[in-house]
């Protein structure tokens, strides 16, 4: 017959505390719920992004587009994935602090500012786009050119 | 479920889960240490544990509060190699990089050492090393640039060492009298000032002076009290004052009227300049016509030493041709290139802004931007570094072929200067017609010869300013074919040569 380690239920439910308490605090200290929002200020918590911030209040879109606008997809479901990943994303980067410097944009996140891009702009853009459709092209990123459009580069 | 009879209830599970549970806590521990750490950083970027004065010279002294900074600065240290720039540990003789250096300097000290440079650390222990300081009697006004040099003016010049503020006549009657001393003279004053390094609870008045000479130090860029950007060397706050007048702003203080931003290029432009530094007259910046290789060249033209003679650095060995030297004119070069037109600043790309940790810094590791080529290029330039780098290399390639192009028509000119020199009966010139053409060919390259020299003299290969460099390059390389041309004539047509 098998020995009846310490009650394995308690033993569990005891270290499954633990981990939710602890990760309850970090949640709680690294201001977790903020991110449901979308005041842009939230995304300057990490002083990484004190430059983009401080240059979108600056820039053409300022009074149009908040961080999430741009950044984020616009259906709930894939808003809260996108933010999940991201989030997951961020923690490890700045726990370990090995993300490129100057910061760059990865292509998961490149996709949805495309898509945010034409979303908006669709109206205007799309006898361009469907010509670029039709030749078989792939769509050149609209910020490869429109750079400066959400935030500008130091100066 | 029952757990009971299961493995997770058996020893080896209970050591699993204890092991599963322990690696998520430690995870998650160190995402909590790591916000907490940003935080802390945010809020006490440094702590002044010791107090600094503008006359302590010693950056150690200053690195008890700023140690980041002090640890980037001692980093100059280390050897770094780029195609063109960056520092080797025991830099080469540039003649072995350009063989026509040693002609070019004939009759001059470059042409017994001119090494390669490197890191700011070294600046007054190579200084002091060269065989041009050494083997042959330098001024004080060397020790301008290459040494902490303010609180050591400011002592001769009558002043308050300890104060917080220095005077820029009191520095400017401190810099005549050490322009006057032979380098080794000066070098000593420089030595007895040392650095003044406040003791902790020391009564006022009550400092510690430590002797020793120090290379470029945090009180030359920063005002000790505020940590803004000031300027002291007094070549430079008369040369800008000069240059921003030619540009019709009278009365330029630096330190009053400078922006931020200027001042982020003004504080290299202290020492990263073409300048006069010799025994014949103060040190000063040409920069009374402006800064283009022309408009110093003009100013050249029209100085006058106190004997009435125009100004020239030294006569060149082969010709007696009177030449000019230039020194590393890298701010008179960058102010004609895009970048400084885009209102790109030194400290930009050569010292960008870097995060240890939550803190950002300007990277006081000044170094060749190439080297760190993501923190200088990627901030404006979005492409990967290897393109960026290709660009780079492109550039640079083509001025440093330009480079060897030009050292070639010198060459062939100094040559050709030669057996027309040859041709006179024990040179002795026989008629007024043939010094009125070898005066010519002087000039030729007198002019040709400047040029080359701004451009090889200046450490960015071409970079800073490439079309402008290029065509520098460009008359240098006409002048020199000219200076050619008129002495094979000469030759040719038994010196009654052209008369134009």
């Amino acid at each position: 017959m098998r020995k009846s380690y310490f009650k394995i239920n308690y033993v569990l439910a005891f270290c499954f505390g633990i981990v939710l308490g602890l990760g309850m605090f970090v949640f709680y200290y690294g201001e977790g719920f903020s991110y449901a929002s979308s005041d842009p200020a939230v995304c300057a918590n990490c002083h990484a992004m004190n430059h983009q911030y401080d240059s979108w209040i600056a820039s053409g879109h300022h009074h149009v587009a908040t961080c999430n606008d741009c950044h984020m997809p616009s259906t709930s479901f894939n808003k809260l994935l996108a933010k999940a990943l991201n989030g997951w994303n961020h923690s490890v980067a700045f726990t370990l602090e090995n993300y490129h410097r100057p910061i760059q944009i990865k292509e998961y996140n490149k996709n949805i500012l495309q898509r945010n891009c034409i979303r908006c702009h669709q109206a205007l853009m799309e006898d361009t786009l469907l010509n670029l459709y039709k030749e078989g092209h792939s769509m050149n990123l609209c910020i490869h050119c429109h750079k400066n459009i959400g935030h500008m580069p130091i100066q | 479920m029952n757990l009971e009879n299961s493995f997770v209830n058996s020893r080896k599970g209970l050591i699993g889960i204890a092991i599963a549970v322990s690696v998520v806590v430690f995870l998650l521990t160190m995402l909590l240490v790591s916000i907490f750490r940003h935080k802390t950083e945010a809020k006490n970027p440094y702590l002044r544990l010791v107090e600094v004065k503008q006359a302590t010279t010693d950056s150690a002294y200053w690195g008890n509060n700023w140690p980041i900074h002090f640890e980037q600065y001692k980093k100059t240290a280390n050897a770094s190699r780029t195609n063109f720039g960056g520092g080797d540990a025991d830099p080469a003789q540039k003649s072995q990089m350009f063989p026509f250096l040693t002609r070019m300097f004939s009759g001059y000290a470059f042409s017994l050492d001119f090494k390669d440079r490197r890191g700011h650390a070294y600046m007054l222990s190579d200084q002091e090393k060269t065989r041009r300081v050494t083997e042959r009697p330098q001024s004080g006004a060397c020790l301008h640039c290459h040494a902490s040099i303010i609180p050591t003016l400011v002592r001769m010049g009558g002043g308050e060492v300890a104060a917080d503020q220095y005077f820029e006549n009191i520095i400017w009657s401190g810099f005549e009298k050490i322009v006057k001393l032979p380098y080794h003279e000066a070098h000593k004053e420089l030595e007895k000032t040392g650095s003044l390094n406040p003791q902790v609870g020391a009564a006022v008045g009550e400092f510690l002076v430590q002797e020793g000479a120090h290379p470029v130090s945090c009180t030359d860029c920063h005002n000790a009290k505020t940590m803004r950007l000031q300027v002291n060397r007094p070549g430079f706050v008369a040369g800008i004052r000069a240059l921003k007048a030619s540009e019709g702003v009278a009365n330029f203080d630096v330190n009053r009227d400078a922006s931020r931003a200027e001042m982020r290029t003004y504080v290299c432009a202290q020492c990263h300049v073409e300048y006069y530094c010799g025994p014949k007259v103060t040190l000063f910046f040409p920069w009374g016509n402006g800064v283009k290789v022309e408009e110093i060249e003009s100013y050249y033209e029209q100085y006058k030493f106190t004997d009435g003679h125009r100004f020239f650095d030294w006569q060149h060995g082969e010709t007696s041709a009177e030449l000019l030297k230039a020194q590393h004119p890298e701010f008179e070069l960058w102010r004609q290139g895009i970048h400084a037109q885009s209102g790109v600043a030194c400290a930009d790309c050569h010292m960008p802004y870097t995060k240890e940790g939550a803190i950002k810094v300007s990277d006081h590791y000044v170094r060749s931007p190439l080297l760190m080529a993501n923190q200088s290029c990627q901030q404006c330039h979005a492409w990967n570094e290897k393109e960026l780098q290709d660009r780079v290399a492109a550039i640079q390639k083509r001025n440093f072929d330009l480079l060897l192009r030009a050292g070639n028509a010198l060459t062939e000119f100094l040559d050709s200067y030669k057996q027309l020199k040859k041709s006179f009966s024990a040179d002795k010139v026989e008629s007024s017609q043939d010094q009125v053409n070898l005066n010519k060919i002087a000039e030729l390259h007198r002019k040709a010869q400047w040029r080359l020299d701004f451009v090889a003299a200046e450490n960015s290969m071409g970079f800073h300013a490439p079309q402008e460099a290029a065509r520098i390059l460009a008359e240098s390389i006409d002048y020199f074919r000219q200076a050619q041309l008129m002495s094979v004539e000469m030759l040719n047509m038994g010196h009654r040569g052209s008369s134009d």
